[in-house]
């Protein structure tokens, strides 16, 4: 049979929550750069755990940068496809970062901590670049990138009992007050703790950041009150049943917002002149040459990232991600495909190494959690 | 770890149990570990010619695709179909309901370089 090989783990960086990882003997991948766990109880179990109580996901390696100044929002306005100067403080929203031509650089969260103070979060493998490409951008602003990557642990914790959980760990009144996509912050032993009601799992829940030195007391404590471990394994399972972006497969600088469904964070109507505005409005006008589009198996074998879509027998994408779905128990994935065949419930073949796996065009998301609890 | 001293092994991780010239053949517990949780398993039909140290099938863990290899070379004479709705047998019990196929053996003298559970613990520490 064959095993992946293991790769030298030597260049690799590590989380301030590194130490947590090994106690619980969770298996280490390189990603990123990074030294992650991608696992400790078992994928399926880490999945359900989220899916049906809480679990938590060491998400420190994802890049954090502070704004600060006069022109904070003006700057991230201009990184973001998303008008961020609408933020009022305690609020978030998600967007896309682009380059002239309208290809997408990055996924990106701002929220903003108070009218002259914000923090984006990007995506690890994208934060050397995001960082050296915003210092570009920033020169014209009054405004200051602050790099809180090393400094800071982030901490996701989702699922339909994380909030409960999260009002006993870090206090109740603060967790009733943080709306859908709102952050916050609060002290905590001392420490001050941004929180901000967001996730990609799709369930509901927090994601966390607080001093380096501070995560493995703040992960214990959670640990404590139940929350499972979960490693990126479940969160990759978990992001894709909520059809959640994965940055570097379903879209990357070759791709428009347009194009991978992501029209909801683009606001062209304040004017602004964003990184790539131009591209995207002429872009907008005309049907492009391919659509994201959710594709489910009807059949047993299991798509993966890579593998040719097939119309009439003739290649007419590729899947960007996929895989095995825990909660559906059938194989699911996105992929592009031209528009005239990105009709909900047309029938396509997935390329499966040689042998044909039948797919439906399906639903975004897959999953959907039931109604939300306050 | 406890590979039963009654079968052989591969460096792939495979096992053979030898019976009346006929093998069955699994993936061991190490692999199954390794793997994760396992969500399909694709198996040869029966009849099929296989060949020592070829491809066999695929194994899916939630993470990935894995190719099988096959420890001796024969005809496939039976093959475990309640892995199709029950792959996580192989997690379960990789040497006892987690079994894939029975092979009529074409030249038993090639299970002589099959590894001992022994030698496999011990290939398996060294690769540590």
């Amino acid at each position: 049979m064959s095993l992946e090989e293991t790769v030298p783990t030597g260049a690799l960086l590590r989380t301030s929550l590194y130490g947590e990882h090994l106690a619980l003997a969770a298996r280490m991948v390189p990603f990123a750069g990074w030294e992650m766990p991608v696992q400790y109880a078992g994928i399926v179990e880490e999945h359900n755990a989220v899916r049906q109580r809480a679990g938590m996901f060491d998400v420190s390696h994802m890049g954090r940068f502070e704004v600060h100044g006069l022109d904070a929002g003006r700057f991230l306005r201009h990184v973001s496809t998303w008008d961020m100067t609408r933020l009022a403080t305690g609020e978030g929203h998600y967007a896309a970062a682009c380059r002239e031509d309208g290809g997408i650089l990055d996924d990106v969260y701002v929220f903003c901590l108070a009218p002259e103070r914000y923090l984006i979060v990007v995506n690890a493998s994208n934060a050397p670049n995001m960082k050296l490409w915003m210092e570009q951008q920033i020169a014209t602003f009054y405004a200051s990138l602050v790099d809180r990557h090393a400094s800071t642990a982030m901490i996701a914790v989702q699922g339909p009992e994380a909030l409960t959980t999260l009002r006993e760990v870090i206090g109740g009144e603060f967790v009733a007050s943080l709306r859908p996509r709102r952050c916050g912050e609060t002290q905590w032993r001392g420490e001050m703790v941004f929180a901000s009601r967001t996730g990609y799992t799709g369930e509901d829940g927090l994601e966390l950041v607080i001093d380096g030195d501070a995560g493995p007391e703040l992960w214990r404590a959670l640990l404590d009150a139940g929350v499972q471990p979960c490693g990126l394994g479940a969160r990759d399972t978990l992001r894709l049943e909520a059809a959640l972006l994965l940055y570097g497969n379903d879209m990357d600088e070759a791709a428009n917002p347009w194009e991978v469904g992501l029209d909801w964070v683009v606001t062209l109507d304040d004017g602004a002149a964003f990184s790539g505005r131009d591209a995207l409005v002429r872009l907008s006008g005309s049907e492009g040459s391919r659509q994201l589009v959710c594709l489910r198996a009807t059949e047993r074998g299991i798509m993966r990232s890579g593998c040719p879509i097939l119309h009439d027998g003739r290649q007419v994408g590729k899947v960007t991600s996929g895989g095995y779905s825990p909660t559906l128990s059938v194989s699911i994935g996105m992929g592009f495909v031209p528009p005239e065949l990105a009709q909900e419930g047309t029938t396509l073949t997935v390329d499966v190494r040689g042998k044909s796996l039948s797919v439906n065009i399906a639903p975004r998301p897959f999953y959907k959690r039931s109604a939300a609890k306050k | 770890m406890s590979n039963p001293a009654d079968l052989k092994y591969t460096k792939e991780h495979e096992w053979l149990r030898l019976s009346d010239g006929v093998g069955t053949v699994g993936i061991t517990e190490y692999a199954q570990d390794q793997l994760g949780d396992i969500v399909f398993v694709e198996l040869p039909a029966i009849g099929t010619r296989v060949e020592q140290s070829q491809k066999f099938g695929e194994i899916e863990s939630v993470k990935a695709v894995s190719e099988l290899y096959c420890p001796v070379s024969g005809e496939v004479v039976e093959t475990n179909a309640a892995l199709v709705d029950n792959p996580e047998r192989v997690n379960d019990a990789p040497y006892d309901d987690g079994w894939m196929l029975r092979v009529r053996l074409s030249d038993p003298a090639e299970t002589d370089g099959l590894l001992s559970a022994t030698q496999y613990e011990d290939f398996l520490a060294q690769s540590a």
